[in-house]
């Protein structure tokens, strides 16, 4: 298993760097090429600058939409007073985690929730436990461990409110909440 | 047994906005001492209504009966014929005066008309305002010389109001009157924990998207940041030298106990490993550490002593066991217990594994003694609101309070004032 996911984990680092590379060396002749007096050129550089910039808008946009379809599918889900991030979540991790391996420039924060059952201190050591536990995963899956930052709302931050356990098996879980770029 | 229901709307006294709790009763003491209020002398709108506190403060133990005085109205110990008095045993009487300045001077006696005798005599003097200080201070003289106990009534407790996803950390008297806002936020407030001195509160505030933990003074409203490691800082208790505070930090990982000054400096760590330690109550001594652990399987509270880092399991319940607080008198602690997916109030005797249920059960958690021991007080629901509970430590007495806006958690009962 390890050594499967340390080949996803190079496989997404080299696509991540085929993608970024090219377009910053495109950009690097265009502007030596500036210190000729040209309009011809200059008309040339302010095509190429023009492109460039659409290229990285797209590349950002790419990510951004990227970025958006993940967060809309970031939460794992933990049974009653387990912290260890269960079989059920692997493809959610594993996304999101070649997602932060494929951009290492990206941050995320973890954020771990408990059900009521329990007292708000025990809850909130529970909730930093599922966070750390969904940190690992991450990593495990090729994220570094430098782009999670680990939180707990324990039981302060309810996604529903009754006490029953159709409610309290959606406020069991960890978010994975990505940092604005 | 004698069940009796008692309701006391307190909207009696105060502007009805300063009326933030509704107080409901149940149950009664083994023994009920009769007692007469007769109104005092002086301004009678005064009069009456300081001994409208003073009689739901003493109402409120479910240590007395209160008997109608029925129109008799002596005002000094020599106007009582105790010959009148068959239906009860001791009669508060007194006068209230108002001298130079608005202080009231208000002169008491309690008067036992079994043995004729008096009982105490004393004056009691404040600045009108205060007048509900002035009754309470009454009341716990009474509560004193009647039980043997020192009387509550005068102290202060804590509390967070959540209403729609606005927290208050608020400090109230005892009975829920004077509520005092010391922090608002959009964002969670959990674990407010009081100074031995009664001036600072220590509580986690996550208005920084984690949880971190702050003091602050009640009357300066000055405040500072005590703990911000990464992960989260919480559950902040206090020595009772005041000196220093116990506290948790996942910042080495797992949840552990950790104490540090209360400057700030001079962390220590306390508990190591991968299990949660949480939940710190000093012990009476000051040389010991309750809390809460999951480092036998499920959540159970253990004792650790300070001198040589030894930890003890002291609960062995079915279900889980959280919150504990040691009793004032040192002998045992309370807590919360969660058995067949119910809450439930709690003591056991440090000498016997024996656990006492108080209560009857619900989403009852975060108990903490009166600062005499006969009152616990507590969270719990109402109709699917969090309300303020509290039970005598004979699991007999037993009240409700309930606000008028929003669901208040996390209560912890204040120290005698200083």
């Amino acid at each position: 298993m390890k050594k499967l996911i340390l080949a996803i984990f190079l496989v997404n680092f080299l696509v991540g760097c085929a993608s970024n590379k090219p377009k910053e060396e495109a950009a690097a002749p265009v502007s030596n090429a500036a210190a000729a007096v040209d309009t011809s050129a200059a008309d040339a550089q302010a095509a190429a600058d023009a492109q460039a910039a659409a290229e990285a808008q797209t590349a950002r946009q790419a990510v951004a939409d990227e970025m958006a379809a993940l967060q809309s599918k970031n939460s794992v889900y933990f049974p009653f007073d387990v912290d260890a991030v269960q079989a059920a979540d692997r493809d959610t991790i594993l996304l999101h985690a070649q997602f932060l391996a494929a951009h290492p420039s990206v941050t995320v924060r973890v954020a771990g929730n408990a059900d009521e059952r329990g007292s708000s201190e025990y809850n909130l050591a529970l909730g930093q436990r599922r966070a750390e536990n969904t940190k690992r995963a991450l990593v495990l899956g090729g994220a570094d461990a430098m782009q999670i930052e680990t939180i707990s709302f324990g039981e302060e931050k309810p996604r529903c409110n009754d006490h029953n356990e159709a409610c309290w098996s959606q406020n069991r879980r960890a978010d994975i909440n990505y940092n604005a770029q | 047994m004698i069940v009796r229901w008692i309701v006391l709307c307190l909207l009696l006294f105060a502007a009805p906005a300063r009326a933030e709790l509704n107080i409901e009763i149940t149950g009664a003491g083994e023994h009920q001492t009769p007692l007469s209020l007769v109104r005092f002398g002086g301004d009678p709108l005064i009069a009456q209504s300081l001994l409208e506190v003073v009689g739901s403060d003493l109402a409120r133990t479910g240590l007395f009966r209160l008997v109608d005085p029925a129109g008799r109205l002596p005002h000094s110990v020599s106007e009582v014929r105790p010959a009148e008095w068959a239906g009860t045993e001791t009669l508060l009487l007194g006068s209230i005066e108002e001298v130079d300045g608005g202080q009231l001077a208000v002169r008491f006696s309690l008067f036992d008309v079994v043995r004729n005798a008096e009982l105490m005599a004393q004056v009691v003097t404040a600045k009108r305002p205060h007048l509900r200080a002035i009754a309470h201070r009454i009341a716990d003289l009474v509560y004193e010389r009647l039980t043997g106990s020192p009387g509550v009534f005068s102290t202060r407790i804590v509390y967070v109001n959540r209403d729609q996803g606005s927290f208050r950390l608020v400090v109230a008297d005892s009975d829920g009157y004077g509520e005092q806002s010391l922090l608002t936020s959009k964002e969670p407030i959990i674990s407010p924990a009081w100074s031995p001195d009664g001036r600072q509160i220590a509580y986690v505030s996550f208005e920084r998207q984690r949880a971190m933990v702050y003091v602050q003074s009640i009357d300066s409203a000055q405040r500072r940041l005590l703990a911000e490691f990464p992960g989260s800082n919480s559950a902040p208790v206090w020595s009772p030298d005041g000196t220093r505070l116990a506290l948790v930090l996942t910042r080495d990982g797992s949840s552990n106990l950790y104490l540090v000054g209360r400057d700030g400096q001079g962390l220590r760590r306390i508990t190591r490993g991968y299990q949660i330690d949480t939940e710190p109550a000093f012990t009476a001594d000051g040389q010991n550490l309750l809390f809460t652990s999951d480092r036998g399987g499920s959540p159970q509270i253990y004792r650790l002593s300070l001198a040589d880092e030894t930890v003890t399991r002291l609960t062995f319940e079915s279900g889980s066991a959280f919150s504990p607080r040691v009793a004032p008198d040192g002998k045992g602690f309370v807590f919360s217990l969660f058995k067949e997916g119910v809450f439930y109030i709690a003591v056991q005797d440090f000498g016997g594994a024996q656990t006492q249920i108080l209560t009857g059960g619900g989403w009852e958690k975060k108990p903490s003694f009166a600062p005499n021991g006969k009152m616990i007080l507590f969270a719990t629901e109402m109709s699917g609101r969090g309300i303020l509970a509290t039970v005598s430590s004979d699991g007999r007495v037993k009240q409700k309070m309930v606000a008028q806006r929003g669901d208040i958690r996390e209560p912890m009962w204040g120290p005698f004032p200083k």
